[in-house]
């Protein structure tokens, strides 16, 4: 081991070492790459502005009792609204959901609370983030197939429950795999206080477990509802579209997301306007339901 | 026996009463919950809690399992049914093309003779090209929103408007991509063709929808998704690497060039290869801008199409063989898509480091 003599500088020099020197060649790579990453972040949020005030301007100027109202028109007439499209979101979006989450916080309570750490639960999680991955337009597909060109419903073919149907099987991943996130984070001591205090493996999960879980649940259910509402691609050959008021959920239903891609790219003024109005109310509801996601997380959590 | 019992209950946690205020504090216990998973369920407890019940209660208890065992088979059988789907729809089409469907670009409804060379190129081309400019972007972004450059409430704003914008559905992006993005990038991409016009990418005038209005917009798409698991993934890289990093005497970009970024690089790139399936998978916004060409064209400025737009564009009117044909598109999508989707599983599982 070698001894190396001290440096022979004196010592204002060594202190001044210790300082901050902007001059420095790593120091100034420092403020380059700060700058970078600071203009990428602006990047990023910029589309976010530019897309929310257009749709808030070129929509919003729009917004009438009329439009949220009314049938839309004609091609080639003015006026009218996108009343049946607003119900019909909701109708389909409400089948969705009534397919989904009972089946998806099922699936994640078998999941959590049941399954051994087996070649089941592994495939059942694999198989989970695969449909996570499937395109939303290959879900339209395999429900047209299944359901729209067999009739398997009353023998109509174009359906709002198809359309429904094929939103469910998008939701699915989010809710099994929000619910069994949820479910692990519920502390072991409240299960084994349940099972103390005699209760039996059903009343365990349905009164201590779920409620104890309720705020991840919730907050996953509500986005994927939210994600579900703006999906076109499952929606345009399942459940088509319709310019009436919905007739049941065994006909073509219109819906906002069909009714912005068909009339946009319609050479007409009025349904273009239509567009952007149905694309301000879908967005108004979309924004909400995440801010609503983002208030019961944290709302429960303090 | 009573005492062994009362034994395997209490050994399914060892931290009972470990207070778990800290958020590492809480991950360990998720973790340890997974791996005590095995002692948790099923029959030792079923055995404890369903002893001396009422048959009908008994029956009730396991009967709400096996419901739940359905439910959960129930990802299985869908992804199964989808797949089966596909292929039974696409079999006709892959009987007649065969393998020449994925070489050739004819896509002749009138002869009855298809290939999706076109659109799998589309597909191919946009979702890279994309990913080529989202990474360093969401990257950056992500990085910016975790060091302490600004004040963590402006860093938080930042991350809730970048997840905001994974809200929007993509019809609304396909919507404002036709009448804002696109007449407002024209200039640039006219400047692109006459300074560049000798390469093939940009040969082609830019004339309304193309491929690189396209790319854009799927940038604007996948971006959220780069940022947010970036994001996590550096969130997760532990204090005291950061610690050591600086303690050596590194600057900020030293410690996240040589430690920080290494040790996130799993996640990361397993969130790039999500976001890559998720670009290969998207329809609306890419339909609506892309031009859904049916000719083949090197250039970028020209329109083009992907299998998810031709399948959304052709679906509901194709009849015969054509169906058939765009299954079997639908199939070559399927199999990108789950290829990239695996690898993206694969690489987090495989590829993290042990520190």
């Amino acid at each position: 081991m070698s001894v190396s003599t001290p440096p022979t500088t004196s010592h204002f020099t060594e202190r001044l070492t210790l300082h901050y020197d902007p001059g420095l060649k790593r120091n100034r790579f420092n403020q380059v790459a700060n700058a970078i990453a600071a203009f990428f972040a602006a990047l990023a949020v910029v589309p976010l502005f530019l897309v929310l005030i257009y749709v808030l301007i070129q929509g919003g100027q729009l917004l009438s009792l009329r439009l949220l109202t009314e049938l839309p028109p004609a091609p080639g007439l003015e006026g009218g609204g996108i009343g049946n499209a607003i119900l019909g979101t909701i109708v389909v979006t409400l089948i969705a959901s009534l397919i989904a989450i009972p089946v998806g916080v099922g699936g994640g309570v078998y999941l959590s609370e049941y399954a051994q750490d087996g070649w089941f639960s592994k495939f059942v999680r694999f198989g989970n983030d695969v449909l996570a991955g499937v395109p939303s337009i290959i879900c339209g597909v395999f429900i047209y197939s299944l359901i729209v060109t067999t009739r398997l419903f009353f023998d109509q073919s174009f359906s709002a429950m198809a359309g429904g149907i094929a939103l469910s099987v998008l939701m699915l991943p989010t809710v099994i795999k929000t619910t069994y996130e949820g479910l692990l984070l519920v502390p072991q001591e409240m299960r084994m206080g349940a099972y103390g205090v005699g209760a039996s493996r059903f009343v365990t999960i349905t009164q201590i477990t779920l409620p104890a879980a309720f705020t991840p649940i919730a907050t996953g259910v509500v986005l994927g509802i939210a994600r579900a509402a703006g999906e076109t691609a499952p929606l345009i050959f399942t459940a088509l579209f319709s310019p009436f008021w919905p007739e049941g959920l065994f006909n073509p239903i219109a819906t906002m997301s069909v009714l912005i891609f068909n009339f946009a790219i319609m050479p007409y003024e009025a349904q273009n306007e239509l567009a952007w109005a149905a694309s301000f109310v879908l967005v108004i509801m979309i924004l909400g339901a995440n801010l609503l996601a983002r208030w019961i997380s944290s709302a429960t959590r303090a | 026996m009573a005492a062994q019992r009362y034994r395997s209950l209490t050994a399914v946690k060892p931290s009972l009463n470990a207070g778990a205020e800290t958020r590492a504090q809480i991950r360990w216990n998720v973790h340890a919950d997974r791996h005590y998973s095995c002692m948790r369920s099923a029959t030792p407890i079923d055995a404890f809690t369903l002893r001396r019940r009422p048959p009908q209660e008994k029956l009730f208890d396991i009967g709400f399992r096996q419901l739940t065992l359905v439910l959960a088979a129930s990802v299985g059988i869908v992804l199964l049914a989808i797949f089966l789907t596909v292929f039974s729809g696409a079999r006709e089409a892959m009987a007649t093309f065969g393998l020449k469907f994925l070489t050739t670009s004819a896509w002749d409804p009138v002869n009855e003779q298809y290939g999706a060379l076109i659109a799998i190129y589309g597909t191919l081309v946009t979702a890279i090209l994309s990913l080529l400019i989202a990474v360093p972007i969401g990257l950056g972004t992500a990085i910016f929103i975790t060091e302490d450059l600004i004040p963590s409430r402006l860093r938080g704003l930042i991350g809730l408007l970048v997840e905001l914008l994974a809200a929007i559905p993509s019809v609304v992006l396909g919507l404002w991509a036709i009448f804002v993005m696109e007449p407002a990038i024209r200039p640039f991409l006219s400047l692109l063709h006459t300074t560049l016009g000798w390469t093939p990418f940009f040969s082609t005038a830019p004339q309304g929808p193309g491929t690189a209005p396209a790319i854009l917009i799927l940038v604007v798409m996948v971006l959220p998704i780069i940022t947010a698991i970036s994001r996590d993934a550096l969130n997760q890289v532990p204090i005291e690497l950061r610690q050591g990093a600086y303690g050596v005497g590194t600057t900020r970009w030293g410690a996240i060039f040589n430690v920080i970024l290494p040790a996130a690089v799993s996640s990361i790139m397993g969130g790039v290869m999500l976001s890559l399936g998720r670009a290969m998978g998207e329809t609306m916004a890419v339909t609506m801008i892309i031009g859904n060409s049916l000719n083949f064209s090197v250039s970028l400025l020209a329109p083009g199409n992907t299998i998810a737009s031709m399948l959304a564009n052709q679906f509901g009117e194709a009849d015969g063989i054509q169906v058939s044909a765009l299954m079997y598109a639908a199939v070559v999508l399927m199999i990108l898509t789950f290829v990239v989707n695996v690898l993206a599983q694969w690489i987090v599982r495989r590829l993290s480091l042990r520190y």
